[in-house]
C-alpha cells in the first residue's frame, strides 16, 4: 500500500514541472518525478523481513530471505542518468540566464 | 492564474488515483511485500551455484557490473555524453577565469578544507575499491571523489583543478573498460567475460574483473563529475 505514495510523489512532480515557469523550479519537479519512479521501482522488490542482497557470513543463501536486487541495480543506472540529465537541464538554464538575465520562461517571453 | 493552477492540481491527483487503482486491481501486479523471487529473473542471481560462478558477496554488483555489464557501458557513455554537453554549453578551456564567490575565504577555511579533501578522497577510494563486497561502489564513490575536489573549488576562490588532467584520466579509464570487454572476448567467448579467477567468496581480490571494472567506473565517474563542477564554476573572460 505504501509504494501508492511514491506514485503520487511522482504525479506532484508532474503537477511542479506543468505549473512552474522558473527553470530552476522545473528542474527541480523534474528530480521530484524521477525520485518517486526510482522509490517506486525500488519498492517493487520489497520482501517483508528481507535483507540487503549482500552476502556474508550469517546472511547465507537459504539462511535469510533477501529483497529483490535487479530493481536496486536498475535504479542505480537511473540515478546516474538523472545526473547526467540534470547537469545538462542546469547548463541549458545557466546558458538560458546569460542570454536573457532571467530564470523565468515568461518575462524571457515578453523580452522578445 | 490561479484557476488554471488548481485544475492542473486536480488532474495530476486524478492521474495518480488511476495509476493506483489500475496496479491495485491488477493481479498480475504483486501485493508490497510479498514478492516470491524465485517467479522472477531475480531467483536465477540468488542461486547458490550463479553467485560462487560470479564471485561477488554483493549481488547488486553482480548484476551492475557482471550480468548486465555492457548496460553499464552504455550508462557510463550517457554520463560522458553528459558531461560533453555540459561542457560544449558552458565552454571548458584552461584560459577561463573561475567566478568569483561572495565571500573571502580566510586561511583557516583554506588549510582545513585540504586537510578533509583527503579523508574524503579516502572514504571514495575505500568505497570503490569494497563496491563487490558492501554497498557501494564506482558510482557512489566516484561521485564522492567530486565531492571532494567540490569541495575544493567552494573553499578557495582560487583553486583551479588540472582539467585536462581529468580529460585524460576519463579518457583511459573508459578505453580500459571496452579493452577489458574485448579481452573477454579473445580469452573466453563473448564481450565483457570474466576472464580471471572467480576466488573466494567475500575476499578483497575475488569476483574477477568486477573490481577492475568498478575502479575504472570510479575513476572515469569522478573525473566526469569534477569536470562538470569545473565547466559550472569558471567562465569566459569578459572582454
Amino acid at each position: 500500500m505504501i509504494q501508492y505514495a511514491a506514485i503520487v510523489l511522482f504525479v506532484l512532480g508532474l503537477y511542479g514541472l506543468v505549473i512552474n515557469r522558473n527553470l530552476i523550479k522545473m528542474i527541480v519537479s523534474l528530480n521530484v518525478m524521477e525520485i518517486g519512479l526510482n522509490l517506486f521501482i525500488i519498492s517493487i522488490g520489497f520482501v517483508y523481513d528481507g535483507v540487503a542482497p549482500i552476502i556474508t557470513s550469517t546472511n547465507t543463501v537459504g539462511a535469510v530471505l533477501f529483497v529483490d536486487p535487479l530493481p536496486q541495480a536498475l535504479v542505480l543506472t537511473a540515478i546516474v542518468i538523472g545526473v547526467g540529465t540534470t547537469a545538462l537541464a542546469l547548463a541549458i538554464a545557466k546558458g538560458f540566464y546569460t542570454r536573457y538575465n532571467t530564470y523565468d520562461l515568461s518575462k524571457a517571453e515578453e523580452d522578445l | 492564474m490561479k484557476l488554471k493552477n488548481l485544475l492542473a492540481l486536480f488532474v495530476a491527483l486524478l492521474l495518480s488515483l488511476s495509476i493506483i487503482l489500475a496496479l491495485s486491481n491488477n493481479t498480475l501486479f504483486p501485493s508490497f511485500g510479498n514478492v516470491d523471487l524465485n517467479d522472477r529473473v531475480s531467483g536465477e542471481y540468488l542461486d547458490q551455484t550463479n553467485i560462487d560462478d560470479v564471485g561477488a558477496a554483493n549481488i547488486v554488483t553482480a548484476i551492475v557490473v557482471a550480468y548486465r555489464g555492457f548496460d553499464t557501458l552504455g550508462e557510463v557513455t550517457v554520463l560522458f555524453v553528459s558531461a560533453l554537453g555540459v561542457a560544449l554549453l558552458l565552454g571548458s578551456s584552461a584560459k577561463q577565469k573561475r567566478l568569483e564567490l561572495d565571500f573571502k575565504p580566510n586561511f583557516m577555511l583554506r588549510v582545513g578544507s585540504r586537510a578533509l579533501f583527503g579523508i574524503i578522497l579516502l572514504v571514495g577510494l575505500y568505497i570503490i575499491l569494497h563496491g563487490h563486497l558492501t554497498p557501494g561502489g564506482g558510482f557512489p564513490g566516484g561521485t564522492m571523489i567530486a565531492s571532494a575536489i567540490l569541495l575544493l573549488y567552494l573553499a578557495d576562490d582560487r583553486f583551479r583543478a588540472k582539467i585536462k588532467g581529468f580529460k585524460i584520466l576519463e579518457g583511459v579509464a573508459g578505453s580500459l573498460y571496452v579493452i577489458i570487454g574485448l579481452l573477454g572476448l579473445l580469452l573466453a567467448t563473448y564481450f565483457l567475460q570474466n576472464f580471471l579467477p572467480s576466488g573466494t567468496l567475500g575476499d578483497l581480490l575475488s569476483a574477477g574483473i568486477i573490481p577492475i571494472i568498478y575502479i575504472l567506473i570510479g575513476l572515469k565517474v569522478g573525473s566526469e563529475i569534477s569536470g562538470i563542477i569545473d565547466n559550472f564554476l569558471t567562465e569566459e573572460e569578459s572582454a
